[in-house]
């Protein structure tokens, strides 16, 4: 594919604007640059561009997504256009309180029924996305320890199977690590646990469902343990899809939360991004929360505050507010019954697909929830075939691959691919999921080579990631 | 009600009996039966109808203004039709982080040619996919420069308040001092830094120093001057741009910064109560700049057959790899603005973005003589420097200059003060009304 820049064509122009209505102000030429460089396209050759360029990439439109922990659900249109409505889309953030009274409200009724989902008494929508929530939180959590004079909390606590962004996060909130082993049953080891925390310790970050798909059993003995030694229990959301309406985490004991509204509420994840992250906790927390908060006056009028010991902002204005828009419309869409449907379904495609393949891709011998980790090691000793080959040849077959290689615990997963289907496929494409995988198998064993050069049918083969890496071009350097 | 399932009743059972369970419930079995089930204080759920006339609601009583002269970190600019028609393509909306480089060459790329656009406008050699928004740009930025001796990050009061806000809540936990040079000190003279005192602050201790170009009140630093008496004092300087401004000025790279940042909201992104927007990083190559850089960098290699081909790199420094050594914790950020921001320039084009820069600066100036043609005076009358965002000061209290030009259908500047009004001119203001606007002052 050519680059736009490769497209530009000295002179040609796209879009303009209404002539200058006064005359020409000459910013000081001490100031002024010598040379721009931007490409100069046609708006055809523009819209030919990235035509092409969309038909190069794969989104939840496109086909079966089962991206493990990213619960790429569809993303329903109408949220799409309400975010584009005028009346949300034109209005500064600046604007006086009195003319923004609906931007308010309704981040006003999302965040009571995040907080009613999640059974949390205080809820910030400013974090941009998850881990930019999971910072927030635990900023939460060394504040309250800190506002008790409680300053020897340090340390964090993470399960080796947590998500890369929660010990990072921890760091960046100035805490130290410690990670806490896994079980047998790939759960927290309470035995670990209990030897790890302490008067040191500031809070335990978890995810439940894990982040192998599982509940985990002992969640209510593990917030003991925590709480006992005078720490907090954080929940990372990200795997909330498979219990909401089900059972909330401020029932199991969490005290703060960050939710993923572009996964759990079907906002697009737009090739990266914006998520939108928002941070729930319990009321001793709820002071520390960022400010601006939004409160309702005697009058019924919405206006901005600021918590008593707020631990400032962490983002420009208020959030990715288009994003809360599209959630609340699918939260207003499902609603307390719909919500719960859809994480029951989530959870029955699921143990659907692991039922169908548990013969030949093992996996851990319980329900799961929204998603499964398939180990792929046998497979691997005995073909050669590794869970990155597998994941690459379903991308001939019109599949987005699982996530691959993660969790990694060494020794006990190494090879692996999380398969999360979400709730809003139907049972044919799972059935045609399983046939792939299945047919996967059985070619490891006749033709290896085929599954390791894979994918054969896309515009390109796998890219040298190393020569990537060891000489970073990082830019198009060429003249245009 | 739409729960945007698609499995039949009779495709269910045959699941579950699959599964070897009579109902979906069962499979929760995990889950201790005193926490399940809790019935939620949540509407039921409604038609897809009920919902778009529900929260059309929810749009009405906010005011949408025909006219708006605030900009102050959020900029309201023209946005060509073919920007929108072609951002909202679903292969683009409704992809994940592209980690599987095979399938996902159009993201990478599209990912790769903005890389490019804010390097080319920068000055800067590596930009990444982008970040939130500028103030937590800001914010990393200074963690960058952040050396064991050196952990204190010089900020003039003259940029974003947010920014300062969000480098003190991302930097104050690590041991990162924020400090403020404050205009009644004597660091900010007629609106800008001023160089020689900027000097005297600048100790070993120092990080780096943070300036706004154009900074908060609208006027042109010399950057080049702050930048090369920093580095004398061997401290850093990040440069946090409003990027529409680049279209003129010269680039942060060319004044000799280290890093620029900014919030590229301006590029085709609409105002939309404060976002998404687009945060951004570029730096200069150098043996660590460019390993110490957060987020996601896309970079080129070709395929076992030698086509030329993009994926994400440098991964060493993500927390997906690294996880507590990482250099920031940042995931998912902001692609598709980005998407749009690379559209948004392709669009308007080298000329076409001289063009809307030049004329935002030329109805700033207009306006700023408009408005002050009667007891109205700039903050900074000796300072004309600035480029399409101005400080008007006047007897009359400013909200109350606000509350009239909401009756001509302008948003008015931003309230600064009792008695000051921070305005923005840009290419969608009309000269009508400025004119009207310009009335008001009059009498102000």
């Amino acid at each position: 594919m050519k680059l736009i820049f490769e497209r530009s064509r000295k002179g040609v122009r796209c879009a303009t604007i209404r002539p200058l209505e006064v005359s020409t102000y000459s910013v000081e030429k001490k100031y002024l640059r010598k040379e721009l460089a931007l490409p100069e396209v046609a708006e055809v050759d523009l819209a030919r561009h990235y035509t092409e360029l969309s038909r190069n990439a794969f989104g939840v439109d496109s086909g079966f997504y089962p991206l493990g922990s990213c619960t790429m659900k569809y993303n329903p249109k109408i949220n799409e256009e309400l975010a584009s409505l005028p009346g949300f889309s034109r209005v500064h953030p600046r604007q006086e309180v009195d003319t923004v009274q609906d931007s308010l409200h309704l981040m006003a009724d999302l965040s009571a029924d995040l907080m009613e989902l999640t059974g949390m008494d205080g809820m910030t929508l400013q974090p941009c996305a998850g881990a930019h929530g999971e910072f927030t939180g635990l900023l939460l959590i060394a504040a309250y320890h800190e506002s008790r004079k409680d300053t020897k909390r340090t340390k964090i606590l993470v399960p080796d199977t947590a998500h890369g962004t929660n010990p990072a996060s921890a760091v960046m909130a100035g805490f130290e690590v410690v990670n806490i082993p896994s079980n047998a049953e790939k759960g927290v080891d309470l035995d670990a646990l209990r030897a790890a925390v302490g008067p040191d310790t500031a809070a335990l970050m978890l995810t439940n469902p894990t982040t192998l798909g599982l509940f985990e059993k002992n969640i209510e003995e593990i917030s003991k343990i925590v709480h006992d030694a005078g720490g907090l229990l954080y929940y990372d959301g990200a795997n909330l899809n498979a219990i909401m309406g089900v059972v909330r985490p401020g029932d199991m004991g969490f005290d703060v939360i960050h939710l993923n509204l572009h996964k759990t509420f079907s906002t697009p994840h737009g090739g990266g991004g914006p998520g939108s992250g928002p941070v729930g906790c319990k009321a001793m927390l709820a002071e520390f929360l960022p400010k601006p908060s939004i409160v309702k006056d005697k009058k019924g009028n919405y206006e901005f505050s600021c918590p008593k010991n707020s631990i400032g902002k962490v983002s420009t204005f208020y959030g990715n507010f288009a994003v809360m828009v599209k959630a609340f419309a699918y939260v207003r869409t499902l609603g307390s019954d719909g919500i719960k449907e859809a994480a029951e379904h989530a959870v029955l495609n699921a143990n659907y697909m692991k039922a169908k393949l548990e013969d030949i891709y093992p996996t851990e011998n319980r329900y799961c929830m929204h998603e499964f980790v398939v180990d792929i090691q046998k497979l691997k000793d005995q073909t050669g075939v590794s869970a990155k080959d597998i994941a690459k040849a379903m991308i001939d077959k019109g599949i987005h691959p699982p996530t691959m290689y993660f969790p990694h615990i060494p020794g006990v997963i190494d090879e692996s691919l999380m398969i999360e289907p979400t709730e809003t496929e139907n049972k044919e494409t799972l059935d045609e999921a399983i046939a792939v995988l299945r047919e996967l198998y059985d070619l490891a064993f006749k033709d290896a080579k085929y599954l390791q050069e894979a994918p054969h049918n896309m515009a390109i083969s796998r890219p040298d990631e190393v020569a990537a890496a060891r000489k970073p071009i990082v830019r198009f350097e060429g003249e245009y | 009600m739409s729960n945007y399932l698609s499995i039949t009743e009779q495709e269910e059972k045959e699941m579950l009996e699959a599964i070897g369970v009579s109902k979906p419930s069962d499979l929760y079995a995990d889950i201790p039966i005193s926490l399940k089930n809790k019935a939620l204080k949540i509407a039921p759920g409604k038609s897809q109808q009920q919902v778009m006339e529900e929260i059309e609601a929810y749009a009405k009583e906010n005011v949408v203004f025909d006219s708006i002269m605030r900009g102050a970190g959020a900029y309201d600019h023209y946005v060509p039709s073919v920007v929108r028609y072609l951002s909202s393509r679903s292969e683009f909306l409704t992809a994940y982080t592209p980690y599987q480089a095979e399938m996902s060459q159009g993201i990478l790329q599209s990912i790769f040619e903005f890389q490019t656009m804010i390097c080319s406008l920068t000055g800067m050699e590596v930009a990444n996919a982008s970040v939130y928004d500028g103030s937590s740009a800001a914010a990393e930025a200074a963690f960058m420069c952040v050396e064991k001796n050196k952990k204190v990050i010089l900020v003039p009061e003259n940029v974003k308040p947010e920014v300062i806000e969000t480098m003190r809540t991302y930097l104050s936990r690590r041991g990162i001092e924020i400090k403020v040079l404050k205009e009644s000190e004597g660091y900010i003279k007629d609106g800008k830094v001023d160089t020689q005192m900027l000097e005297k602050a600048i100790n070993e201790n120092t990080a780096c120093v943070y300036i706004e170009q154009p900074n908060y009140y609208g006027i042109i630093e010399d950057a080049e001057f702050v930048c090369d008496m920093a580095h004398h004092k061997g401290t850093k300087v990040i440069m946090g741009c409003n990027p529409m401004t680049l279209a003129l000025l010269r680039s942060p790279a060319d004044c000799g910064a280290d890093i620029a940042v900014g919030d590229a909201q301006p590029f085709g992104l609409s105002v939309s109560f404060g976002g998404p927007y687009l945060g951004f990083m570029a730096t200069r190559v150098n043996k660590d700049t460019m390993r110490r850089m957060p987020g996601r960098i896309v970079g080129q290699t070709t395929d076992g057959q030698g086509n030329r081909c993009f994926v994400l790199t440098l991964q060493g420094r993500e927390q997906h790899i690294r996880r507590e050594k990482a250099m920031s914790n940042i995931c998912s950020n902001q692609a598709h603005c980005a998407l749009v921001a690379s559209m948004y320039l392709s669009a308007m084009g080298k000329e076409g973005l001289k063009e809307v820069a030049t004329t935002c600066t030329s109805l700033a100036h207009y306006a700023a003589q408009q408005f002050t043609q009667g007891k109205a005076t700039l903050k900074y009358p000796n300072n004309n420097d600035f480029f399409h965002e101005f400080i008007t000061v006047t007897p009359t209290k400013a909200e109350k200059i606000v509350e009239k030009c909401a009756k001509e259908g302008v948003l008015a500047g931003l309230p600064i003060g009792p008695n000051e009004i921070l305005w923005c001119m840009t290419e969608k203001v009309r000269k009508s009304d400025i004119d009207k606007v310009a009335e008001i002052m009059r009498r102000a």
